[in-house]
């Protein structure tokens, strides 16, 4: 079945936009992570896994609660650990960690396959394993360090927000399984609005900086956090201003149009070019061609 | 638990220690974050390591592993000196007011009536003065000298600020606001619930442990009301169904009681175990003991089971001493036992001090493992050099491997820590020749059946007439058999719907009283599925079963004064109004009466109070005393260096030479489940061995730093009984401790150590730990003791 919900594909310029028919009645969502309330159980990450199917190799010890020790094609959603100092007191913070599902997805801009990155009109932004060409322009563009190449089929891969789960009105496996309430999921605005008031909440009990992460740098994200200290997102092991890579915006909203500024011109030129040129000079087959050789020939005659 | 998991989200105070609910209950933690969020709840952690559920915490407090009891009475002596009690509550539902006997005593360690040989207490003197009549004396004014408050008082004085952090190694400040935060729960509008699991029971005194939060609750009035309570967190699935079935050596199911050798008949068995009441008009609840008490001899035997043959007595065994899986260990070490049937459990990887267990399991002449996986204990036999080593050809055990159904694989019921019975059904049919323990415990019973009649034996009578009458006899239904916990009429084969029906003639059986009600003439309540709540309190009456008679909160007549009134208007769980009772819970006492009548709430003691005074019921004594872990890193008792341990162990043979001293082994241990496993079940499942691929043990900076060991660097830790070689996990999260003017450094090790499952091989943790364990149950003492630490070459 053709997903008609896509509202940008990567490779393809503005000029031919995506179907937006059938997106009037779908709201943007988002997936909120709230630090605060997160026991570290790693639920989330074994759902993704399970629900996505799939199976990392069985590691070893890292010095850390942290296993794998990263994303990768076969870890979609990882939990993170991290020891720190506030105050004189002791957090043990835990990150869920995995796609953020930008609204400015940097990832989309630098893939250069048309459709092997989409964004849909709920603001997700899924990978279509089908297109992909491995070429890796998407994880050096991730200011998350998101995606990752699979050695085994060379192609890239991600949370896709069960996608598959959303579609028919579920929600995302990691939020289902979670134990504590830490993860929740809805329209962005619903989000955005419990987000608030959880903040203010927290401020009432003593964590002064609490805040949400929502970096602007990326449009915001659909996936969202909440911290106990706001100004301090290295200590969740994420990006205090995250923005899409200026080499992808030259290469999205300078190079891209100008190539496509290349292609215009140099397709104008050559109508131009046939039109005041090529139209005046008949082909050896064509009717009316004159053999200037022969021509000339007989002239001489 | 005495309430249960969501009513959890009703208290103001959570307090986790002894236990470490978000590692260990993800999913029941869920009404912690609930509480937290929605009733402003505030959560305590204490512990020794700063843990997953510490990472939620509003305050978290370090404490020395074995040293709860000093916290906890440190915690009541500052109740008592700051006023912070619920004093109606004290004095109507408490003994604080009974009057002991004038030749109770305590000092130096020990109570009165030590016997320094035999290692043990004379009781005698542990009890209440009683008038002409054998009630108890009491003296309402809390003014008489020996009156339990005044005793109580005494008993915690010593347990001042500074005393209790120098034991405890918490720095004081921390633990004033423990206090704090606690004693705010003592007004009648607030109210704090402990929840705890296996870091308080295993210790060699976990139920004084237990205890010493009980008397805190009581005090505070917090016992009987939504959001308080006693909670054990139960955690194999149905650690609570067995514990009901009479897992423990000396118990039946219900709690009755194991005769021992001193009860020759049924009348004598009765006699001990019926209490009389112990003030005026109770309700004494054990004076139904021989109702319950012979309708499961009538279960267990049926016909067989008459009046004039003591429904059978005479064929259950009895006990000269505590036949525990320890006892049972150190047996077949010295080779006085034949065989074993293992269900359940992975003992080698299990039982403490791994070294000896393998030597026990060696002297066997048949193992039966009942396990749905190939379990290390199965293949105990088997050379593994470091990680198991043994020499095969010496064993001459043979092991038989009886594959079993996983819960998933069959339909029945789960108790859960709240003591809902959940029923569930079959999720999928069972791999290859596995069967159900119910069908494997069938067949052996009906072979030795055959057996007997066949050729005959010593006592055939207790497995010749034993009840065996199911549709399929070697398959009884999961029905089948919870229709007979529920317990029937045996003449007309009628469902009793509760215990109340239960009679002590013959003509009712019932294989578990408690369970009575659970499945009636009306069906299967087990499986009901409706979770209304129309009280808004959790209370889902609908939903399953919740054993005793469907009750969600024991003990609840104590949520209201003794005239019926409730003490919070916003905790009404009973209520006394225009002339009757009413409820959102069953009442755990007799509706019918008036609430003078019954006000009595801790129904099944004789005296119908809370005891703050235990009374002559635990080993150790009738109130709590802090002693020191068999194996302690100070070496001594700072409150008593001549009772240092808990004087009423139990010592085997040869014990002694087991124990290491801090001189040699200088740092104390603990242990504990990690979230991603599930005993050593899951070490065999991919997704879990992904999550947690390999054991550890983790350690402080400090301590790091002085043995040069970086994270992840190998190390050796080694104790009196054996050394594993693992990785370390140098962490902020445990701390050194000031303890009685010397550093204490704890070591954490996880227990899903394995070398024949999917993670990678590794040692497990019970080469290490000790036999010792707590006098009453058994249980050793798997979360303080000594070791050594030092670099090491890989593995």
């Amino acid at each position: 079945m053709a997903e008609q919900d896509i509202i940008r594909r990567s490779g393809t310029t503005d000029i031919t936009p995506a179907s937006q028919a059938r997106v009037g009645g779908v709201k943007k969502v988002a997936k909120l992570f709230d630090a605060t309330k997160c026991n570290g159980c790693k639920a989330c990450q074994v759902a993704c896994s399970e629900w996505n199917d799939l199976r990392e190799e069985v590691g070893e010890f890292s010095g850390s609660y942290q296993n794998p020790p990263s994303l990768s094609p076969e870890c979609w959603t990882l939990m993170k650990y991290n020891e720190i100092e506030d105050a004189g007191k002791l957090r043990w913070q835990f990150t869920h960690s995995a796609c953020m599902h930008c609204a400015d997805p940097a990832c989309l801009k630098a893939c250069s396959t048309a459709g092997a990155i989409i964004q849909r009109a709920n603001g997700t932004v899924d990978f279509d394993s089908d297109k992909c060409i491995g070429c890796g322009y998407c994880a050096s563009a991730c200011p998350f360090d998101i995606p990752k190449i699979s050695a085994k089929d060379n192609k890239a891969y991600k949370c896709t927000l069960c996608s598959d789960r959303t579609a028919v009105g579920l929600e995302p496996s990691c939020v289902k399984t979670c134990t504590t309430g830490a993860l929740r999921y809805g329209t962005r605005e619903d989000m955005l609005f419990y987000a608030e008031k959880r903040v203010e909440e927290l401020k009432a009990r003593g964590y002064k900086n609490a805040g949400l992460y929502n970096p602007e740098g990326v449009g915001g994200t659909a996936m969202m956090m909440i911290f106990h200290d706001i100004n301090d997102p290295e200590s969740y092991y994420m990006p205090k201003d995250p923005q899409v890579p200026m080499a992808t915006e030259i290469r999205q909203d300078w190079l891209k149009p100008l190539g496509t500024a290349g292609l215009i011109a140099t397709a104008a030129f050559a109508l131009m070019h046939r039109i005041t040129v090529g139209r005046n000079i008949v082909e050896e087959d064509q009717p009316g061609y004159i053999d200037a050789a022969a021509e000339k020939e007989e002239d001489s005659k | 638990m005495t309430n249960h998991w969501i009513d959890i989200k009703n208290s103001n105070v959570i307090v986790i220690m002894g236990g470490n609910a978000a590692e260990a209950h993800p999913v029941g933690f869920g009404w912690v974050t609930e509480a937290m969020q929605h009733n402003n709840a505030k959560l305590i952690v204490v512990d020794p390591r700063f843990n997953r559920s510490a990472a939620l915490a509003d305050h978290y407090a370090p404490i020395r592993s074995g040293t709860d009891i000093a916290f906890l009475l440190g915690v009541i002596r500052y109740l008592i000196d700051t006023k912070q009690v619920n004093y109606d509550y004290v004095k109507a539902y408490t003994n604080a007011s009974y009057i002991i006997r004038e030749d109770f005593d305590f000092h130096d360690g020990l109570f009165s009536g030590f016997d320094e040989e035999k290692g043990a207490y004379n009781t005698e003197s542990w009890y209440y003065e009683l008038d002409e009549q054998g009630y108890a004396k009491v003296d309402d004014t809390l003014q008489h000298p020996r009156c339990v408050w005044n005793l109580l008082k005494q008993h915690v004085e010593r347990y001042d600020f500074k005393t209790v952090s120098n034991v405890t190694g918490t720095p004081i400040d921390d633990y004033q606001t423990v206090c704090e935060m606690i004693g705010s729960t003592h007004t009648k509008n607030r109210v704090a619930t402990f929840m705890y699991a296996l870091g308080w029971t295993h210790h060699s005194k976990g139920a004084q442990n237990i205890r010493t939060m009980a008397m805190v609750q009581l005090l505070l009035g917090n016992i009987g009301q939504l959001g308080g309570g006693v909670n054990a967190l139960r955690g194999h699935a149905n650690v609570q169904g067995s514990t009901d079935m009479g897992l423990l050596a000396q118990s039946l199911p219900g709690y009755l009681k194991l005769p021992s050798d001193k009860e020759p008949t049924l009348e004598a068995h009765l006699t001990a175990h019926t209490p009389k009441p112990l003030r005026p008009g109770q309700t004494n609840y054990w004076q139904n003991y021989p109702k319950f008490f012979v309708s499961l001899l009538k279960s267990f035997w049926g016909d067989a089971a008459t009046a004039e043959n003591d429904f059978g007595y005479d064929w259950l065994p009895k006990w000269d001493q505590m036949y525990d899986f320890g006892k049972h260990i150190d047996m077949m070490y010295r080779g006085q036992v034949n065989g074993l049937l293992v269900q359940g459990v992975n003992a080698i990887n299990s039982m403490p001090n791994r070294n000896k267990t393998l030597k026990a399991l060696s002297q066997l002449k048949y193992l039966v493992v009942l396990d749905n996986l190939s379990s290390e204990t199965a293949t105990f036999w088997q050379n593994e050099p470091g990680f198991n080593e043994v020499n095969t050809a010496e064993i001459q055990t043979e092991v038989f491997r009886l594959p079993t159904t996983c819960f998933a694989e069959e339909e029945g019921s789960i108790v859960n820590s709240g003591r809902w019975m959940q029923w569930h059904w079959k999720g999928a049919n069972a791999p290859g020749e596995a069967m159900a323990d119910s069908e494997i415990v069938s067949g052996i019973m009906l072979e030795l059946k055959k057996l007997y009649r066949d050729e005959g034996g010593v006592l055939p009578e207790p497995v010749a007439a034993a009840n065996w009458h199911y549709a399929i006899e070697h398959n009884p239904s999961s029905e089948e058999l919870t229709k007979e916990l529920n317990g029937y009429d045996v003449a007309t084969r009628r469902q009793v719907s509760g215990f109340g029906e239960l009679k002590a003639d013959g003509s009712t059986a019932c294989g578990c009283w408690l369970y009575a009600g659970s499945w009636t003439e009306e069906g299967n309540n087990m499986a009901r599925r409706d979770n209304h709540d129309p009280s808004g309190k959790g209370i889902t009456p609908g939903w399953t079963f919740s054993w005793p008679m469907n009750r969600r909160v024991l003990y609840n007549r104590a949520s209201c004064d003794i005239n019926g009134k409730p003490w919070d208007p916003e905790r009404t769980i009973v209520e006394w109004k225009d002339g009757k009772w009413h409820g959102i819970d069953v009442g755990d006492f007799n509706m019918k009466l008036t609430p003078q009548e019954t006000a009595s709430p801790f129904i099944m003691q004789p005296e119908g109070v809370g005891r703050l005074f235990a009374l002559k019921l635990l080993k150790e004594g009738p109130f709590p005393e802090h002693y020191e872990p068999v194996e302690s890193p100070i070496g001594t008792n700072p409150l008593h260096p001549k009772v240092v341990h808990s004087p009423v162990l139990r010592w085997f043979e040869g014990v002694r030479e087991t124990l290491g001293t801090k001189d040699e082994f200088p740092y104390a241990c603990t242990t504990y489940s990690l979230t991603e496993h599930f005993n050593f079940w899951t070490t065999h499942c991919r997704l879990a061995a992904i999550s947690m691929p390999e054991t550890f043990v983790e350690m402080n900076e400090v301590l790091a730093a002085e043995k040069g060991i970086k994270n992840g660097d190998w190390v050796k830790v080694s104790s009196k009984r054996g050394h594993i070689i693992t990785k370390a996990l140098v962490t902020k999260r445990l701390r050194p401790l000031q303890v009685n003017g010397q550093v204490v450094h704890t070591l954490g090790i996880p227990r899903h150590g394995s070398h024949n499952a999917l993670i990678k091989k590794a040692y497990t943790c019970n080469v290490l730990t000790t036999e010792m364990g707590d006098a009453n149950t058994g249980v050793p003492e798997y979360k303080a003791f000594l070791v050594n630490v030092e670099k090491a070459e890989g593995i």
